[in-house]
């Protein structure tokens, strides 16, 4: 496992018809070491997504770079483990087969698979469903799959866009406190795309706050909170009015920059 | 078995058509009741309120059958199995009057000689108008006149009883009298009569080609079959009378006379072509007038009076003595009903192109029969069964002959004494051209099967061909931009379009057929392929990139699999489309399968035969369907739901 860093990443799209350009992403610098857990937070179009793009290694960067330890990122790999917004599972597969493809696609032996399957359904509360279709799972089960999925490949670096932007209010609480659980058994480093201030709060042990136009990093926080987590009610933690200073802070901030560019267009 | 059942089908349909009204009025019954249960608890456009309701297809099958029944004049054979014979001795009847009535204003308006006299006269002053700007000097023009008014004159002596000669009067009283007497003879009814063993004997209606056996099988029968034979030698002598009045004798002679002058001076005049043809064209012309008022065949109105009303009685006669013939024919035989040609009786109106359903039955089962020798099958082709098939021939199908060709050495030379010693090359070539025996094994045989098999192995290699290259196209580039216009120019023109080209290449055996069906299979294969594969979410390609996949993993574990729906769905509508074609293609050239049973049976005009392949196309589509939605239930149930 080593450090996830990032070295004047740029990123600047260029349209085909009109030759006009967009800075997605400038000059942005951070190192994440190894077992961190980061959350992205910003108004939309700020080049979150983007940015997680480029470390996963699905667009190539357009200046800098990114590494994993010395190794500069060339394309998607397994030891960038991802999860999506709707899990993007293959609901042609049982929960099983979608847990060990990782597994499969390398050739490894299915009995040593199954193994591994159960171990990593037993650890996000999936037991049992191993035969299961994903398509007659809920919301939050289908997410705890894609973690599986993502965590049986052992990665040194999770990236998580949005994970949990589609789960009810009630599910989602119970699903940032397993990743919360996971962070803490697995010391895995984990970078979170989200854009719900309170989450990018709970969740974030470092906590960058993105500006748009052009994407940067506007300011980083670091947080007791995912500390205070592992132990301690999520909703007990927010009831701690140093929690709802950084929220009402962090949430201005973002408003001020969704105004500015409202008014700019 | 299969004979009794053809033999009694009248009875089997007797029995099968009160439980069909029994299934029609209780599923009434039934689905009412039931619908008043449920509907209640939904409200009007639910789309609820569509599920279950088996007791209204009950309903819509027993109905569509009898319908079917009725109009095939199923129920009439059913219940009155000897009305056909029946009504086929009064359309002798009715054959035999129709000479006479011909003339008469029965069934129709006029007198034939009204409509003669009026035509004539109509074409006569035709030609005065025409008189004077043809090419005659003013006194044959004068002459031409004369001969005209002449020619009126005839008309005007036929047309008057005065001039008709004692003789013609007494023949046509002669045919009244014999036309009362053959209505008095039908109503006396059949007295000592019977019907004769040998039409005892016949096929019954409807087991044969003939259809409608035509001698009399009932005593009624043999009244009319009577009365027929005695009315055509009435019509006979009828026919031969002939109007020549002596004022017109005279008359006739002198008019063809000046005809025949003024045709000589035609012919020796020294006249340019253009002339000669107009002055002969218009003598052509009068005398033709003139040759049909010569053969009497205008009489005067009142003279056949006698005869039209003796033609009235007959009638009238002839209908009481149907008795309750004729409520079964206006309730149960709709159409026209029963007419006699030449040699044989026919069913007219829908029952004529709509066959009975015990005979579509029955001449299934005749096809389906494969005892060949017995009358089964086709064209002497079962229409499903099995044969065996030799392993040598499939072989020598898939091994090309050129094998033994390139391979090293020559071929055997015979001996000097004379014997020819097989070497190994010798022994290939016997195998590639199937000309070994290696054994035979059993395989499905027939018309259907024929058809069958042209559309899966089409399909088959569509499918095998169309959707790699179809996914490929959905991912690439390159596979997209150079095949998509190969595709879609071919594509849009409609198969059919295509057949008589491919046939002439390919042949109109197997393999012309089965290059058109694939042509038409592989392009749907294709689109069906890419639009899947184009489809496919991103975020799945990128979490199996994420999860380490290469490249050809993706291809068949994240893409193929998720434009499997979009695929299946092109099999379904392939088999559709490639079924419809090969209908065509058949019916176009081979000489098997169940398009060219339907064509050959069309140039024939046998409506059973016909029916029978569209009923085993139907079913067989219904079948191909079933098929593909338990297919598509079974291995995509993710459908709609990712």
């Amino acid at each position: 496992m080593a450090d996830l860093i990032c070295e004047n990443l740029n990123m600047t799209f260029t349209n085909p018809q009109t030759g006009g350009k967009v800075e997605a992403l400038k000059d942005i610098n951070f190192t994440l070491k190894k077992g961190e857990l980061l959350s992205v937070l910003g108004p939309s179009g700020c080049g979150k997504t983007t940015l997680l793009n480029a470390i996963a290694g699905f667009v190539p960067p357009t200046g800098g770079h990114a590494k994993i330890g010395d190794k500069v990122i060339e394309g998607p790999g397994v030891e960038r483990g991802m999860v999506f917004q709707q899990g993007a599972l293959f609901e042609w597969l049982s929960v099983s087969r979608n847990v060990d493809y990782g597994l499969r696609m390398r050739g490894q032996d299915p009995a040593q698979n199954q193994k591994e399957v159960d171990k990593w359904l037993e650890i996000v509360g999936l037991q049992g469903f191993g035969d299961t279709p994903t398509y007659q799972l809920s919301g939050g089960m289908q997410q705890r799959v894609a973690l599986a999925r993502c965590l049986i490949n052992e990665p040194d670096v999770i990236l998580m866009d949005e994970p949990l932007g589609a789960l009810d209010a009630l599910t989602r609480e119970k699903m940032q406190s397993l990743v919360l659980e996971i962070w803490k058994e697995t010391g895995k480093t984990i970078m979170i795309i989200t854009h719900s201030v309170e989450e990018a709060l709970l969740l974030g042990e470092r906590l960058f706050v993105m500006a748009p136009r052009p994407g940067r990093v506007h300011k980083e926080y670091n947080l007791p909170f995912a500390e205070r987590g592992l132990k301690e009610s999520l909703r007990e933690i927010k009831k701690d009015p140093k929690f709802s200073e950084v929220r009402e802070e962090i949430l201005t901030m973002i408003w001020d920059m969704e105004e500015e560019i409202m008014g700019r267009a | 078995m299969l004979d009794w059942l053809s033999d009694n089908r009248a009875v089997i349909a007797a029995i099968i058509i009160p439980i069909l009204v029994l299934a029609f009025v209780w599923s009434i019954y039934y689905g009412r009741k039931q619908d008043r249960l449920t509907d209640n608890d939904e409200v009007f456009g639910d789309p609820v309120r569509t599920k279950g309701g088996w007791y209204w297809a009950v309903c819509g099958v027993s109905s569509l059958f009898l319908i079917w029944f009725y109009f095939s004049w199923g129920v009439g054979r059913a219940y009155f199995p000897e009305a056909a014979n029946n009504m086929c001795q009064v359309a002798k009847l009715e054959e035999s009057v129709g000479p006479i009535k011909a003339s008469l204003p029965i069934g129709s308006r006029y007198y034939k000689s009204t409509l003669l006299a009026g035509r004539n006269a109509d074409q006569l002053d035709e030609l005065q108008a025409q008189l004077a700007s043809t090419p005659f000097t003013d006194a044959e023009k004068a002459e031409l006149a004369e001969l005209i008014d002449q020619t009126n004159t005839l008309i005007a002596n036929s047309s008057d009883p005065a001039n008709m000669s004692d003789a013609t009067r007494e023949e046509l009283s002669g045919i009244a009298v014999q036309i009362i007497a053959l209505s008095q003879f039908l109503d006396a009814g059949p007295v000592n009569m019977s019907p004769t063993p040998e039409a005892l004997a016949q096929p019954k209606w409807g087991t044969t080609f003939t259809e409608i056996p035509i001698l009399p099988r009932t005593e009624k029968g043999v009244l009319f079959d009577t009365a027929a034979t005695q009315a055509a030698e009435i019509s006979g002598a009828f026919n031969k009378i002939r109007n020549q009045s002596a004022a017109n004798d005279s008359l006739i002679e002198d008019t063809q006379a000046r005809i025949e002058a003024l045709k000589e001076i035609n012919e020796s005049g020294d006249f340019d072509e253009a002339t000669l043809a107009a002055r002969e064209d218009y003598v052509k012309a009068v005398e033709r007038i003139f040759r049909r008022l010569d053969d009497g065949l205008i009489f005067p109105a009142a003279a056949l009076e006698e005869v039209n009303d003796a033609v009235a009685v007959l009638d009238a006669s002839a209908s009481s003595a149907q008795g309750s013939l004729r409520i079964a024919d206006a309730l149960f035989f709709p159409g026209p009903g029963i007419v006699k040609s030449a040699t044989q009786c026919t069913e007219q109106g829908s029952a004529r192109w709509l066959p009975k359903p015990t005979d579509v039955v029955a001449t299934f089962g005749r096809l389906a029969n494969p005892d060949l020798e017995n009358g089964g099958g086709y064209r002497g082709f079962p229409l499903l069964w099995w044969d065996w098939v030799a392993v040598a021939d499939v072989v020598a199908f898939f091994v090309p002959d050129w094998i033994a060709d390139v391979w090293p050495g020559e071929y055997a030379r015979h001996g000097s004494d004379g014997t020819i010693e097989p070497n190994f090359k010798d022994k290939l070539l016997a195998f590639a051209t199937g000309d070994v025996n290696l054994g035979h094994f059993p395989m499905l045989d027939g018309h259907i099967w024929d058809s069958l098999f042209r559309v899966l192995v089409a399909l088959g290699l569509g499918i095998l061909l169309g959707v790699p290259l179809g996914l490929f196209m959905g991912v690439s580039k390159f596979f997209k931009s150079f095949f998509d216009p190969l595709i879609e120019l071919y594509r849009p023109v409609p198969p059919l379009a295509w057949a008589p080209l491919i046939l002439t290449i390919f042949g109109i055996q197997d393999d012309g057929k089965i290059f058109l069906l694939f042509m038409v299979a592989f392009a749907i294969m294709v689109i069906s392929a890419r639009t899947g594969a184009s489809g496919v979410q991103l975020s799945k390609i990128r979490a199996s990139h994420s999860l380490g996949a290469t490249d050809r993993q993706i291809m068949w574990t994240v893409i193929f699999p998720n434009a499997l729906p979009e695929i299946l769905t092109g099999i379904r509508i392939a088999v559709g489309v490639c079924w419809g074609t090969l209908v065509a293609a058949e019916m176009l050239a081979g000489t098997t399968g169940i398009g060219f049973i339907e064509n050959i049976a069309r140039t024939v005009s046998d409506y059973e035969l016909i029916w029978v392949t569209i009923l085993i196309m139907g079913v067989l589509g219904l079948v191909f369907d079933l098929i593909m939605r338990w297919v598509i239930q079974k291995t995509i149930p993710w459908r709609g739901m990712g």
